[in-house]
């Protein structure tokens, strides 16, 4: 089986997820503009569980907004407030990297966006995102598999790289990829264990307060205590955002990246400015400003796609969570976006105007604005993002105007 | 037949090592015939064995050893003698063509790599160096290890054994009868950790000595087991002389009452079995002389069998009350066929049988039932399997037996139709995990109840690598359908919407693989 493939599974503390290794070394082409003699970059970074648009970017100017999100709403007043990047959106305040490129031009938001998928379950919803189908197939490619393949020919440098101990299925396909994962990724995170824990308590008494004393066993070899710390998940993130960024930054290194990170499924005490959701933005944030200084000159170049399989409901749950939801956000950032913008056809938060009654509506859809930034950075055809990157996606026009 | 998801359950988790994935249909055939479906590997005894390409017999396997023994030796003299050469620059040899051929047996590594030949496997820490991956300099690289070994042929043959242990446990198709191999192979155990002859030998004893025997009789098993120089060596048997043996009065060393007394206690009769230190010492002069061949092959073929007749103590013995006239190498067989069959020996077994299958403290009319069997059949092993199978006791006790690691392992690798190419994965988390493969800490093997792998520490660890499992293979699968083939409807609500919910394929395997229908057997 390969039953965990943890081939460097050796001591203790030294559980690894390091050593990943997927298609053999090969090389793709460059794909520099002849025009201006850039050399475009992409990084694609997955998250994970189905963020919470209306807490990341929130319509602070919709008057339905603080009602609906209740106790974890954002407020551009009080002790930690939200930072406006508009009159009427605001950006979490844990985020402060963020509205700095926001502020420099180089980050941009897209409201109100969704894939094709219109259900709940994650791992259809991150099937369509990652396959770029429009229903879950389980089809073997990614679209950004199926974008490099579609690149013209030109000087050799090393293939798309997949980062993390697999191949995220938007990078998998018949264009060789190559794999990193930073060496010592801690190993079962925080919300798997308390996923197990909560299924042990109901059905396994013995083995949910064995696995509590585990988990409280390793926190304080580890020098925690025995609250969640999802701090160890935002070093995480930066810590693969340089790693990656290393990479990339060589000259024959990987123009294209993808990634995933892992724990935005926020049903219960998601927080607001501050609490859960808030560390994990913190790292999201960190890992954009890692990339933004391990790219270095390259940055100018730059396109950082962040993007989640479905948004959650507008209205906070009785655990002061989120259900899963439908239409959330999209974030570019990089010296190569046309940033300083939330661009959004805004639905509006009112009852009649929500999807089902319950989730922000989606009024963009996800992959013209992933078409635009293929498009902006590599030049590839509408016919081509259309039928091969896209399939059957001609109605989704590529959104102009993303890249500079 | 009715299917019963349950009973499949009962047939595929607490017989064997759980449902194979893919196309195999496992839960289906076992739900609706679970009986049928555990007992249909008892009828086929050659089933049992173990044959794979490359695998060779505990002579030549010790031979093997002597070897390799016999080359380290001397890459070490001849390195030795090659620094003093250098130390000394007048006796330094004119010819520079002996002294390259000098030069080059100087590294012990050389001469090792030679004896592991071209094709060594690559370690599992060589496959981060593997080309395809990248490092950015950036992340701090991990310190520069020192170049892998190749393997040696003890290592070489310890892997290939434990490969072709774990392809079988993860093909077949229920592992009832795999299962009472772990079982046979832990009760009558051994410890790689020995030394490098247990280490080779480690697969080899269990092919040989436990296999032929699962569904045969019970005293065949314990005679070829005690007269294995894998149990021989373990137990220090080929070190003890008859005091008043020819080999004994000449070189003042006497008896080793390791192996008696494990047989005893551990093998037959079971503590509190109704033996004395007497019976122990009379136990241990009658089994002198049983040993193997050593290198030189003076008694026979070097790392076979042998009685040593100069070992073995003259005399008759009395052992529980009986006399055993002395016939050589034929005393102590009449010796193990008593204790095999004693009242005492059908009791413990019966009860660890129990133990191991049903519940950590064994239902005492299954017990008592399984001990008539054993009486009656004369230890016959297939009765005694069949009776458990036939008890309704096992179909009704709840699952609260904790998998131990290994089974939790194969399980897995079951369920992911996964079969292992690397026996790498496995043996490392086997040691994280605290079971070893062939590596018990005592004569006791591994044990058997839920407290000792259902510990806090182990859970974790657990979790870490059943993430890992689920960050490297989640992508791939549908943890639902997965689910189907473990479980089906005899997985809970709370199992079930705990996958449904998990926010990625990855974590879902993850939290499949941690469910207590995938722990509990």
């Amino acid at each position: 089986m390969d039953c965990s493939e943890n081939r460097l599974l050796t001591s203790r503390r030294g559980l690894l997820l390091g050593g990943a290794s997927f298609a053999a070394w090969a090389y793709l082409p460059k794909f520099a503009r002849a025009a201006d003699g850039r050399d475009p970059r992409l990084i694609v970074v997955i998250l994970r569980g189905a963020l919470d648009g209306l807490s990341t970017v929130a319509p602070v100017g919709d008057p339905d907004y603080a009602g609906l999100h209740g106790s974890i709403a954002l407020a551009a007043d009080g002790a930690h407030p939200a930072i406006m990047l508009d009159t009427f959106f605001a950006l979490h305040p844990a985020m402060p990297e963020f509205a700095r490129m926001y502020r420099d031009k180089h980050a941009a938001v897209i409201h109100a966006v969704a894939t094709p998928y219109r259900d709940r379950s994650h791992f259809d919803g991150q099937d369509v995102l990652e396959s770029g189908y429009a229903g879950p197939g389980r089809v073997q490619s990614g679209w950004l598999n199926r974008a490099l393949e579609a690149l013209p020919r030109g000087e050799r440098v090393s293939s798309g790289l997949a980062v993390g101990p697999t191949t995220p299925l938007v990078l998998r396909g018949n264009a060789p990829t190559v794999g990193w994962a930073p060496v010592a990724l801690p190993q079962a995170d925080d919300d798997t264990a308390m996923r197990l824990v909560d299924l042990y308590r109901h059905r396994d008494p013995a083995l949910a307060s064995a696995l509590s004393q585990g988990l409280q066993l390793e926190k304080a070899a580890s020098g925690d205590d025995m609250k969640r710390k999802p701090g160890n998940a935002v070093m995480q993130m930066r810590q693969v955002a340089r790693g990656a960024a290393k990479l990339m930054a060589a000259d024959d290194g990987p123009r294209i990246a993808a990634l995933a990170f892992d724990g935005w499924d926020t049903h219960a005490n998601e927080g607001g400015p501050v609490g859960r959701l808030a560390f994990l933005l913190g790292g999201l944030d960190g890992a954009l400003a890692e990339f933004e200084s391990g790219l270095g000159e390259r940055w100018r170049d730059t396109v950082v796609v962040v993007a989640t399989e479905f948004g959650r409901t507008a209205r906070i749950n009785g655990t002061d969570g989120t259900d899963h939801g439908t239409a959330t956000i999209a974030l570019l950032a990089g010296g190569a976006v046309k940033g300083g913008r939330v661009i959004s056809d805004w639905p509006s938060l009112k009852l009649a105007n929500l999807h089902e009654g319950r989730d922000l509506k989606p009024t963009t859809d996800l992959r013209s604005v992933i078409k635009g930034v293929l498009q902006g950075q590599f030049g590839l055809s509408d016919r081509v993002l259309a039928e091969t990157v896209f399939p059957d996606s001609a109605a989704a026009r590529p959104m102009k105007g993303l890249v500079v | 037949m009715a299917r019963d998801s349950q009973a499949a359950l009962v047939a595929l988790n607490r017989f064997g090592f759980g449902a194979r994935g893919g196309a195999s249909g496992d839960l289906i055939n076992a739900a609706s015939d679970p009986r049928g479906f555990v007992k249909a590997e008892l009828g086929r005894r050659n089933g049992v064995l173990l044959e794979a390409p490359g695998l060779q017999s505990t002579p030549q396997l010790g031979q093997a050893v002597f070897a390799y023994q016999d080359q380290v030796k001397q890459a070490r003299e001849a390195a030795k003698a090659a620094t003093s050469a250098e130390a000394l620059p007048a006796q330094a040899p004119a010819d520079p063509k002996s002294d390259t051929k000098l030069r080059r047996n100087l590294s012990l590594n050389a001469v090792m790599s030679e004896i592991a030949g071209q094709t060594a496997e690559p370690k599992p820490a060589d496959i981060a160096a593997k080309p395809d991956t990248m490092q950015p300099n950036a992340a701090a690289p991990p310190p520069a290890k020192p170049a892998p070994q190749p393997l040696n042929v003890i290592q070489k043959t310890f892997r290939a054994e434990a490969l072709a242990r774990l392809q079988r446990a993860t093909l077949v198709e229920c592992g009832f009868t795999e299962r009472l191999v772990v079982f046979w192979s832990n009760h009558f155990c051994i410890s790689a950790g020995k030394g490098e002859l247990a280490r080779i030998w480690a697969g080899a004893f269990e092919r040989e000595a436990i296999r032929p025997h699962v569904l045969g009789r019970f005293a065949d098993m314990l005679k070829t087991v005690e007269q294995h120089p894998a149990m021989l060596f373990f137990l220090d048997n080929q070190q003890s002389l008859g005091p008043d043996s020819r080999a004994g009065q000449n070189r003042k060393r006497g008896l080793n009452e390791n192996l008696a007394r494990e047989i005893m206690e551990l093998h037959t009769l079971g503590v509190g079995g109704g033996y004395t230190q007497e019976d122990v010492t009379s136990l241990a002069r009658i089994i002198t002389g049983w040993t193997f061949a050593g290198r030189q092959g003076q008694l026979g073929t070097p790392g076979s069998f042998v009685f040593n007749a100069n070992a073995h103590q003259p005399g008759p013995q009395v052992l529980l009350g009986k006399t055993y006239a002395p016939t050589g190498l034929a005393q102590g067989e009449a010796a193990l066929a008593d204790i095999a069959r004693h009242p005492s020996t059908a009791n413990f077994i019966a009860t660890k049988l129990v133990r191991h299958f049903v519940a950590d403290d064994p239902p005492p009319t299954l017990v008592a039932r399984l001990r008539d069997v054993f009486v009656r059949t004369d230890g016959d092993l297939k009765a005694l399997a069949t009776a458990l199978v036939d008890s309704d006791e096992a179909w009704k006790a709840p699952l609260t037996k904790m998998r131990s690691p290994y089974d939790f392992l194969v399980a897995s690798g079951r369920l992911l139709a996964r079969v292992p190419q690397d026996p790498g994965p496995y043996l490392n988390s086997l040691n994280l995990l605290g079971q070893p493969l062939w590596s018990p800490a005592g004569p006791n093997g591994f044990p058997d109840t839920s407290a000792a792998w259902a510990a806090p520490e182990g859970i974790k660890l657990r979790l870490d690598i059943a993430s890992q499992m689920g960050a490297r293979l989640g992508n791939n699968i549908d943890p639902l359908n997965l689910l189907e083939f473990a479980a089906a409807d005899a997985a809970s609500v709370e199992t079930r919407r705990t996958i449904e919910r998990a926010e990625s394929r990855q974590q879902a395997l993850a939290l499949l693989l941690m469910s207590p229908e995938m722990q509990r057997r």
